[in-house]
């Protein structure tokens, strides 16, 4: 399997394109370095385990207060943003999402849609969409341009062109670019970058970004970035679309400063990013005139709210943790699968600890059961999580809900019990059946002890690797046994 | 999870029960029987409850939460006494602390004797340090070890603190830190089963590291790490070895009198 068939092969076969992108060995030495840096930059900006304990418990409390009262806060949300001249969309899913944008569009006969950095609107494949409504689709994030460029997706949510290095950025600009020449210098090719989407600015009718935070009270929409690429999609163009998931919802405008200075340190290691954009609405009357260019903006301003699967996990008292997330990808940073395999592996748009635990509502059990069992539960994502998402225990909840059928009481989730193995029920319940009669484990410990030489030489799964797992020749109860010992 | 940094420890007691885990059981008896070892020379009686078996995390990590709590609530009655429970693995020490408790959450007859054995819960190292007291004499030559924590031992017992304040108990021991030392080995438990490859990556980096750091051999608290990384590197035909704690302690505390009572040695490390 190459990188490209690597990337573009379904979450189902997640297996495989593990084991390809393990192989690679310039991939892993790669994702390994990123993640290491990133790792570093982050502690650097934690030198206070304390504080940062109640930093994430502040934040924890905020995003859960936030999602107790969501239905009244989105309606919330909706009404103030209405009066303040912002447009809003309800999408159930993908397909909505896409239809609600491209019908934007056609009604300003655009032809050119600008985007900010966005991963909703990779959720739903708007680029997609859009194309084959004949829109152009201009990414203006740098790593989204480059990833864009070479036809891959994002390997990472915050870093989308991670897996790539400078050399191959290099030949791709030198190819793809037309004029550019090739360099290595990294300044350069930002500027050959740069030129390329200034220009993009200026020829779209439409400029489309995320949200980070949108605020019910004040319906205040809250985008945070670095490269200022965010403020030019949402004020150039005559037209502003902002997509996001229907969690990202606080209430005040004081829930965003703890959210937003533990997202730049966990996401970037950066105290602060380079810009957070408030908008608020689309320009008033009057405010674009020669001398007051300051004030200029969007004619028009759409939100588009997507829930697509979002209302599955909100439903479950456990698993509405997962709607917690604020997507500083700090999980995946301290991930050792998602170092070793990167993003594209996963098949899915949110890769790492937090794909595991979110792709399942959005996509479904079906195609993305192995995801959960990616992980060898170290912890280390919940440990860095800075709203305190319990990871490793929902990605056990999922382990079983893909194996079973739903609990009484619970409705099943999209693909529920898909990964139903009549093979695996029956291993389990023998093994329950031995480890629930100490009789019975006693003579099956004896005999593996004495028989110990029969051991399979070829154990599946483990002897890949590594020499087959050997009794010892007396087990530790017997031992102890011999020793006088009496319970 | 959550990881015990203010947990109030009880006095020494004269006993304990030791839960000694299935893979120890079947296939590290050595590090169980080091830790009685241990424990006994510290004036402390170890009782070994013949019913236990297995604490039940395999099932419980791998979906299949209702064959888990069966076994686990077969253990649950096996420690009457008021003694703690010594448990020489941190991440059976770990799902008997903090996950029995959610595991019968639904439960509230067994949630009161799961919680109520939670508090009695105690992985080796934690044990020997805050509440045995111990104070080790060393008798070893030098050498110098690097030590691998699994990773609910770290996160939610905390045993790298505890090991680590062990071993410095012990002058000719030198503990050199490797690279990236929090890093999970890639065991996981059915994880290294159902994906092979990234698993034995894992492994491989931790090994690479290991070697890296100067040590002549690693040390760790939990038998799933150690199996992993021994038998990847038995079948690399590297006789770099990993040993368990209780094991290393021992045989670096005992005298030659306490080594000749115990006379032949059961237990092979691959
Ligand atoms: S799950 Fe936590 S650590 Fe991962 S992206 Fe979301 S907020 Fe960040």
């Amino acid at each position: 399997m190459n990188a490209r068939e690597r990337q573009s092969a379904p979450a189902a076969q997640f297996g495989q394109r593990a084991a390809a992108a393990v192989a690679d060995a310039h991939l892993r030495k790669s994702f390994r370095g990123a993640m290491d840096f990133l790792i570093a930059r982050r502690a650097a900006q934690f030198p206070d385990a304390g504080a940062l304990e109640r930093q994430r418990a502040l934040a924890e409390q905020i995003r859960q207060y936030s999602l107790a009262r969501l239905p009244d806060l989105l309606e919330q949300l909706e009404r103030k943003l209405t009066e303040n001249g912002i447009r809003v969309h309800w999408a159930e899913d993908a397909g909505e999402a896409n239809a609600i944008i491209v019908g934007i569009a056609r009604r300003h006969a655009a032809k050119r849609v600008v985007k900010g950095k966005s991963m909703v609107s990779e959720e739903v494949g708007l680029n997609h969409a859009l194309e084959a409504a004949g829109i152009e689709a201009l990414e203006s994030d740098m790593g989204e341009y480059i990833v864009q460029l070479d036809g891959e997706k994002p390997s990472h949510i915050i870093m989308p062109a991670i897996h790539k290095t400078k050399e191959q950025i290099a030949r791709l600009f030198a190819e793809k670019v037309p004029g550019a020449r090739y360099t290595e210098s990294v300044d350069e090719l930002i500027g050959i970058g740069r030129a390329v989407l200034r220009e993009k600015f200026m020829r779209a009718e439409i400029g489309l970004s995320g949200v980070n935070f949108a605020v019910a009270e004040t319906g205040t929409l809250c985008l945070v970035e670095n490269e200022g690429n965010g403020r030019m999609c949402t004020t150039v163009p005559e037209v502003h679309i902002a997509i996001t998931g229907i969690e990202k919802v606080v209430e005040k405008l004081e829930h965003v400063p703890p959210l937003f200075g533990l997202l730049t340190r966990s996401a970037t290691g950066q105290a602060t990013t380079t810009y957070l954009n408030l908008i608020s609405g689309p320009r008033k009357p009057g405010e674009k005139d020669g001398r007051n260019a300051e004030l200029d903006g969007p004619k028009e301003v759409h939100l588009v709210l997507v829930d697509n699967g979002r209302t599955q996990a909100y439903a479950d008292r456990q698993l509405r943790a997962t709607l917690q997330c604020i997507r500083c990808g700090a999980c995946m940073n301290h991930c050792p699968v998602y170092t070793r395999i990167g993003g594209h592996a996963y098949g899915t748009t949110y890769p790492g600890p937090i794909g595991e635990i979110v792709s399942p509502h959005l996509i479904g059990l079906a195609a993305t059961h192995a995801l959960p069992t990616a992980s060898t539960l170290c912890g280390a994502c919940g440990e860095v999580c800075p709203v305190k998402i319990p990871i490793p225990d929902l990605l056990i909840r999922l382990r079983g809900e893909a194996q079973h059928d739903a609990r009484p009481g619970h409705a099943p989730l999209v693909g529920q019990g898909a990964a139903r193995s009549a093979l695996m029920d029956f291993v389990w319940a023998g093994w329950a059946a031995l480890y629930t009669r100490p009789a019975l484990y006693r003579a099956f410990a004896w005999l593996a002890t004495r028989f110990r030489a029969l051991t399979p030489p070829v154990q599946p799964g483990w002897t890949a690797s590594r020499t087959p797992l050997k009794p010892a020749a007396r087990t530790l109860r017997e031992q102890l046994l011999e020793r006088g010992e009496r319970n | 999870m959550s990881c015990d940094t203010n947990r109030h420890y009880p006095e020494k007691p004269p006993a304990v029960y030791l839960f000694g885990t299935c893979l120890i059981d079947l296939f590290c008896p050595e590090a169980g029987m080091d830790t009685v070892r241990l424990l006994e020379r510290e004036g402390i009686a170890v009782h070994f409850p013949a019913g236990q078996t297995c604490c039940g995390q395999p099932a419980y990590t791998s979906g299949f939460p209702d064959q888990a709590r069966a076994v686990a609530r077969s253990q649950l009655g096996l420690f009457p006494g008021p003694w703690p429970v010594v448990v020489p693995s941190g991440s059976c020490a770990g799902m008997m602390r903090h996950h029995y408790p959610k595991l019968f959450a639904g439960d509230p007859a067994q949630l009161a004797a799961a919680e109520a054995l939670a508090e009695r819960v105690f992985e080796l190292s934690e044990f020997l340090l805050h509440v045995a007291k111990i104070q080790l004499q060393d008798s070893g030559r030098p050498a110098t070890v690097a030590l691998h924590t699994s990773c609910s031992a770290r996160r939610e017992m905390g045993t790298h603190r505890h090991a680590r304040a062990l071993l410095d108990q012990l002058p000719d021991v030198k503990l050199v830190t490797q690279e990236h030392e929090p890093e999970c080995c890639g065991f996981g438990g059915t994880f290294s089963l159902k994906h092979p490859a990234i698993s034995s990556a894992m492994a491989g980096d931790k090994i690479g590291a290991l070697k890296e750091s100067g040590a002549e051999a690693f040390v760790s608290a939990d038998c799933g790490c150690m199996l992993n990384l021994n038998h990847t590197l038995q079948k690399r035909g590297d006789p770099f070895r990993g040993r368990h704690l209780a094991t290393f302690l021992w045989q670096r505390t005992a005298s030659v009198d306490e080594i000749d009572e115990i006379g032949k040695k059961t237990g092979e490390a691959p």
